[in-house]
């Protein structure tokens, strides 16, 4: 028999609810450019919109004891994880209410409640993190995993390769996740890649790796399980390169210039959503109702995410040099 | 006698450092740029939007997401007869590259006995005003003041921006160039055939006879304002834009302080160990008798940047909060 850890069990509960949480993060992120536009969120926005599939399908095999550590693109992992979407637009806003008390916004999402460790806009910042929480783990014999999300770009940084080596060489319990969505701001992956497939990099360490199709929720989901239940055992860390797509342009900035508009336009059938969706439909595992009523469901949690945060509160300007540095506790 | 007028042309901060940049390329086969995103993507802040097609990739050149490498790789290159600019995205990206710039690039030619010279130009954005939060919001050229064997520019002005890049590639040693992230959209004049500045040398953008204002880069603008408030106290302040943060020029400063008998210092990095501690410390040094009241410093709030506007805002050296520490020096 195998472990139920391992597998995805593909009931018509867990797909509903594994394209609920899509459809949450695409809802909420489609509200968060238009606020963007309205000038309720500023400074840069990065929204997930058809890399959903891979926070989602990584997070079915995260205990709530686990660590999650992610980029400056990170909205959909903490929708995800379940940090509220109450608090997460709240700090969209800068309101003192938001999860990061609005010190962050959108880059800088904290929770620690849900143990989410940011939130991190410098490329590469977070994979050494990463390798600390686990290091912490397994020094206190914890069976606790780290999922560390990073893309493609990151890969050609120093931090990338140190942490590659160090997570290996300690056998910490980290899931690295990289999401490949081909571009790195404009920089085509084979502008900046001498080796293009990514896992092949952490293979070089002798780390477990594996490609994995990022558009495919259940795939994802498949990989997780498999990886972290060998993670839990002691195996070390594993490496799962996710391929995919970035829908949008990289922040709400870019004017697109290097890649074609046709080349976006044969990407969206593929998405996540879209795809997962039609497989739910051709297959009859989902009724045209239940999608309506998750579309309905979800409405209503952006429609009292936007009103939360709108009724949120400025942090006073005399509380400014707070939460610099801590007293020591006597 | 009639002079004919020398044509003068609109444009902003971003084209002139464009302008820039394509000069050096046309005018020396040697000189190329390189940095993240500056080809394909056309510069993080569009600043080299459009060369790509004029000089290609070779010229062009974009890097992956290594900034040890390509700036130590600008380091090699420019030690081997190249003539490179790199461009690195922000400040807070350098920080990546701090060995290279720091243990490489200022230190090789003293470390070889002078055999070695770096002719390498870095050039970066710099500075908070965007609510892009604590770690994308640094303002640190004050570090890099710090360090010997490299040179640190600062242009305030479009006319520095044009002519800045061109007065660094004359010089054979490493130049930073920290061009501050609110200018790009700057709108000005300036005259057709702009070109080369001479860097070293601090100006005096507005004379005034009871303060100095002594800043640079991002915030020469915000002292200008508080120059402009001050007046119709009838308050002259004279405001002096460093340009060069290392060396800096001592002289005009201290010329300035000299005549006004006061100062304050405006610079958007931490105050702690700032660049303005500097300043401050010289003015001590070389005219404490001149002097009728305490050096003022009007600097970044001892905060990582926060996200919401209004606490940006108030974490930065503000046109009030400069004239406020102006008005003290003159006890008002
Ligand atoms: C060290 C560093 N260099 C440059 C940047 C600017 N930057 C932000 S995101 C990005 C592209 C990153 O691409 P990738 O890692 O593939 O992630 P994606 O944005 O595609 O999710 C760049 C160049 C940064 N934030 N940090």
């Amino acid at each position: 028999m195998t472990d139920p850890a391992i597998k995805p069990h593909l009931t018509r509960e867990h797909v509903a609810e594994l394209l609920r949480q899509m459809v949450r993060i695409r809802r909420f992120e489609e509200k968060c450019v238009e606020l963007y536009q309205r000038e309720k969120i500023r400074g840069f926005l990065h929204v997930y919109i058809g890399e959903e599939a891979i926070a989602v399908g990584i997070m079915q095999a995260l205990a709530p004891a686990d660590t999650v550590i992610a980029t400056y693109r990170e909205h959909g992992h903490a929708i995800a994880r379940g940090v509220p979407m109450t608090t997460l637009m709240a700090e969209m806003y800068g309101k003192q209410e938001g999860c990061s008390r609005g010190r962050g916004g959108s880059m800088h999402v904290f929770d620690a409640k849900t143990r989410f460790y940011g939130g991190n806009a410098i490329v590469g910042g977070g994979l050494p993190l990463a390798v600390g929480t686990a290091l912490a783990d397994a020094m206190q014999k914890r069976p606790s995993v780290t999922a560390c999300f990073f893309g493609e770009g990151a890969a050609a940084e120093g931090e990338f390769h140190e942490s590659m080596n160090l997570a290996a060489l300690w056998k910490l319990p980290v899931l690295f996740v990289c999401e490949n969505n081909l571009y790195a701001m404009g920089t085509a992956l084979a502008l900046s890649e001498s080796e293009t497939d990514i896992h092949h990099k952490a293979e070089s360490y002798r780390m477990p790796a594996e490609v994995v199709d990022g558009m495919d929720v259940v795939a994802v989901e498949a990989a997780a399980r498999k990886a972290v239940v060998a993670i839990r055992a002691g195996a070390g860390p594993h490496f799962v390169e996710c391929r995919t797509y970035r829908f949008r342009g990289h922040s709400m900035f870019d004017s697109e210039l290097y890649r074609d508009k046709a080349e976006v336009e044969r990407w969206k059938p593929h998405g996540p959503i879209e795809r997962f969706g039609a497989w739910l439909r051709q297959n009859d595992i989902l009724h045209e109702a239940a999608f309506q009523a998750i579309e309905t469901e979800v409405a209503a949690e952006v429609e009292a995410a936007v009103a939360f945060a709108e009724a949120g509160t400025w942090e006073p300007v005399a509380d400014l040099t707070k939460h610099v540095t801590l007293e020591p506790e006597s | 006698m009639n002079e004919i007028a020398p044509a003068r042309i609109k444009t902003t901060y971003r084209e002139a450092v464009r302008a820039a940049i394509r000069d050096a390329l046309t005018a020396d086969p040697k000189a190329f740029l390189m940095g993240e995103d500056v080809g394909h993507y056309g510069g993080c802040y569009a600043v080299s939007k459009g060369l790509l097609a004029e000089f290609g990739p070779e010229r062009i050149r974009d890097t992956p997401l290594s900034e040890s490498a390509f700036v130590g790789a600008g380091i090699g290159a420019a030690l081997n007869g190249m003539r490179p600019i790199v461009e690195v995205m922000t400040v807070n990206f350098s920080l990546l590259a701090l060995d290279q710039i720091l243990n490489n690039a200022a230190t090789l030619l003293h470390m070889s006995g002078g055999q070695f010279n770096v002719p390498l130009v870095i050039r970066m954005a710099t500075g908070a005003g965007r609510q892009l939060a604590a770690q994308h919001s640094h303002s640190l050229e004050g570090w890099y003041a710090h360090i010997p064997g490299l040179k640190v520019l600062a242009p305030a002005t479009i006319e520095d921006a044009r002519g800045m890049l061109l007065g660094a590639l004359k010089d054979p040693n490493p130049v930073l160039i920290f061009e501050h992230v609110m200018l790009y959209n700057m709108e000005g004049e300036i005259a057709a055939d702009a070109g080369a500045v001479e860097t070293g040398k601090a100006a005096i953008r507005r004379p005034g006879r009871d303060v100095t204002l002594i800043t640079y880069g991002g915030s020469l603008a915000k002292a200008m304002a508080a120059a402009e408030t001050l007046a119709k106290e009838r308050i002259e302040a004279e405001v002096i834009d460093l340009r060069t943060l290392r060396p800096l020029d001592t002289a005009t400063i201290i010329g300035s302080v000299a005549r006004t008998r006061r100062a304050v210092v405006v610079d958007e990095g931490w105050k702690t160990g700032s660049l303005a501690a500097e300043v401050t410390a010289t003015i001590m040094e070389q005219a404490f008798w001149e002097l009728d009241a305490p050096v003022a410093r009007v600097c970044s709030a001892e905060v990582p940047i926060p996200y919401p506007r209004h606490l940006e805002q108030a974490a930065l050296p503000q046109p009030e909060s400069i004239a406020a520490a102006a008005r003290a020096t003159l006890g008002r």
